[in-house]
């Protein structure tokens, strides 16, 4: 009831929702007391001479209280309050408002926070110190971005589900690994080459599955990925088997200057630096940045184009597409084509950062982690799958660096093993709350009247 | 078996599995014409349509439109000769908006035209510029039709192929639709072919008529005489006897 009085006339009548929320939190406290003393307060042991003892372990029953009494109090101060607000909103007429500054340039500023980070962390953290940083969040996280954003122009877009797509960032791996160390070539060549050979194999395997839909098409692609995988570990005369590639070429900054400490160019010598593996991250941080921007600005300008459109039109109905005159075979392999020459932009890159690649980076589990990415950002929205990546991945990353949990838990407890279990937990969470992911609704393409990017057929003449 | 039809159907039989669903039919369609099918649920009227599209194939006899044998060829060449569908179930783009589902039927010209094109559609059919940036998938059944009808014009057809336009919507806008369509006829001498159960809206809108029992073609004439015809009347106008 009182819920009710406080909806209707809210702040007046109901009470301060942060006393409530402190009374709450005290009840709680002393259930969970109740509940944990035994549980967690008092332990039985053995102690030296056989004998049953009881250990006392209160710091941690106390941590244990104050989380539950935290939590508590969070959810009815503030979760719950914004629930109910978020409801009486929805309930009311939307009013049309001009949206802020922050929100109407949220994606340059976004992208100029994305350029600043190195800054921010080597002036947070030192040179040495925004390693891991640079690397373990920056890197990493934007590769799964890439890979996802690539995905999603087959799964997203053209609504082919493809659990093998991790094949084509071994095909760019490994086209990178074999052709720097056997040929020398430059990484500016290799980049290109893996990704024309990717996109080549992404048309190889379009070609038998460009009957198939859904489920089946799924399958057909998990063997793909898996194949691709058996042939990099048995082929052991070119792919090393599963020791795998070492020692591939570290990309140059076009000839001009280079990331080996011996060569006389080295990065550090030609500007005075001295010598630091950062320089190298950093690099690959930016360049890692560029190519999934690129990714992204290649995406949204094929949506509008006739191609992108019979993507978004062959995802929602094969059959009218055919009857429009559309060539499905054809739309089909381009999506293959492009979405595998993204994968294989990021297989070289990936080749280029780690120096290593051997078949273990490729097994099914990256994949179904990238389709993940896709389903939970929302199929279709680059958006949403860069917060998906940022979530999972950086989620991940996060957990190697919870060591106080190991003050609750006890010195044994690692919190990555828990990783997958984490991962499966926010699956399920996010579907339940957002079943078609964070961002779920599709923007459209095409507008009458404003926007002059739509196509230029539509800006010859005005519209009335 | 007008020599000079546009659309010829020669002694077509189509199978699905081991199911003959047409045997032998034979059906023409002249230039400026609009041609009502009729028939009974499962008479094999929208086989018909579809095997005109070439899916499924039709594994006898002869599709010839304009002077071509369309028989074998894929669906998306047959649409490339300037024939559209309004298929069965509308199959608009749920996901995209009414004006990117007139942007698809713009394809096959790469949009040189759709300015001119979407405008000739929204006269046509108001109620779609209303909505024009509404997701087709939230429209109603009619609003629906409409934008299968429009979307199949914006390919800038030589015929247009109607599957159903009237099923599940209420008569007003059935109404409304059988007009729209005697308008295109009427002003821009579109050829159509209409696969409907309503028999006496199909056959007071065409110019001639057939009538398919269980995968033939059983009687053909002009709208009127059909629909004067007392075994039609019998089995389609006035509750039937089957």
């Amino acid at each position: 009831m009182t819920q009710a009085v406080s909806l209707s006339a809210p702040a007046t009548t109901a009470p301060s929702p942060i006393a409530r929320a402190v009374r709450e939190a005290l009840f709680a406290g002393v259930i969970s007391f109740g509940l944990f003393v035994l549980f967690i307060g008092l332990k039985s042991d053995q102690n030296i001479d056989n004998r049953l003892i009881v250990v006392t372990r209160w710091g941690t029953l106390a941590i244990v209280v104050a989380l539950t009494m935290l939590g508590r109090f969070l959810f009815v101060g503030f979760l719950a309050p914004a629930f109910q607000a978020r409801k009486a909103r929805r309930a009311k007429v939307e009013v049309v408002s001009e949206a802020g500054f922050v929100k109407r340039n949220l994606l340059a500023i976004a992208i100029f926070a994305l350029f600043l980070y190195p800054v921010f962390i080597i002036s947070t953290a030192g040179l040495q110190g925004s390693l891991k940083w640079v690397d373990n969040f920056g890197i990493q996280i934007l590769i799964y971005v890439m890979l996802a954003w690539g995905l999603n122009i087959v799964v997203g877009l053209a609504g082919l589900l493809d659990l093998g797509y991790v094949a084509f960032y071994a095909v760019g791996a490994y086209s990178y690994a074999l052709l720097a160390s056997e040929l020398g070539w430059s990484f500016w060549i290799l980049l290109p080459t893996a990704g024309i050979l990717a996109a080549f194999w992404g048309v190889i395997l379009g070609f038998p599955v460009l009957r198939l839909r859904g489920d089946y098409l799924a399958i057909v692609t998990l063997a793909f990925g898996e194949i691709i995988r058996l042939v990099l570990i048995n082929w052991r005369e070119v792919t090393n088997g599963s020791a795998g590639i070492s020692g591939i070429p570290k990309i140059d900054f076009f000839g001009w200057f280079t990331f080996n400490v011996s060569d006389p160019n080295y990065f550090g010598k030609v500007f005075g630096l001295g010598v630091s593996g950062a320089y190298y991250k950093i690099f690959l941080y930016y360049l890692i940045l560029l190519l999934a921007l690129l990714t992204a600005f290649v995406t949204i300008r094929l949506r509008r184009m006739p191609v992108g459109r019979a993507w978004e039109a062959l995802r929602e109905d094969e059959i009218a597409c055919r009857s429009l005159g559309i060539n499905t075979t054809n739309t089909k392999l381009t999506a293959f084509a492009i979405g595998a020459m993204f994968g294989g932009f990021a297989g070289s890159f990936f080749a280029a950062r780690q120096g290593f690649v051997s078949p273990e980076s490729f097994v099914f589990l990256e994949s179904a982690i990238i389709l993940a990415i896709v389903v939970l950002g929302g199929m279709g929205s680059l958006p949403g799958i860069a917060i998906a990546a940022v979530v999972m991945i950086g989620g991940t990353e996060i957990l190697r660096e919870m060591n106080f949990l190991k003050l609750i838990f006890g010195p044994s407890f690692t919190p990555e093993l828990y990783r997958m279990l984490l991962f499966g937990l926010a699956m399920v969470i996010v579907m339940l709350w957002k079943p078609r992911g964070f961002v779920g609704s599709r923007e459209p393409t095409a507008f009458l009247r404003a926007r002059k990017a739509v196509s230029s057929s539509f800006t010859k003449e005005g519209h009335g | 078996m007008a020599p000079n039809a546009l659309l010829d159907v020669r002694n077509v039989e189509t199978y699905y599995g081991n199911i003959r669903a047409l045997n032998g039919v034979d059906v023409s369609v002249n230039q400026g014409e609009i041609v009502a099918l009729i028939g009974a649920n499962g008479a094999g009227k929208s086989t018909l349509m579809m095997t005109i599209f070439g899916s499924p194939r039709a594994r006898s006899g002869q599709i010839v439109f304009d002077g071509t044998d369309i028989t074998q060829m894929p669906t998306h060449e047959i649409a490339r000769l300037r024939i559209a569908q309004s298929p069965e179930g509308r199959r608009i783009f749920p996901r995209m908006t009414v004006l990117e589902n007139l942007q698809m039927g713009a394809s096959l010209d790469k949009l040189k035209f759709f300015d001119e094109d979407v405008e000739k559609v929204f006269t046509l059919f108001p109620r779609l510029k209303e909505r024009i940036n509404q997701r087709g998938g939230t429209l109603s059944g009619g609003e629906q039709q409409m934008l299968s009808i429009g979307r199949a014009l914006m390919a800038r057809p030589r015929l247009l192929l109607l599957d159903e336009p009237s099923l599940g919507l209420a008569p007003l806008i059935v109404k409304g639709i059988f007009d729209a369509i005697r308008e295109l006829n009427r002003t821009q001498g579109l050829t159509v072919f209409l696969v409907e159960q309503n028999a006496f809206g199909a056959l007071k809108l065409a110019t001639r008529g057939y009538v398919m029992v269980n995968g033939s073609v059983t009687m053909s004439g002009t709208g009127k005489d059909l629909l004067a015809d007392p075994e039609v009347r019998a089995a389609y106008l006035e509750g039937g006897r089957h």
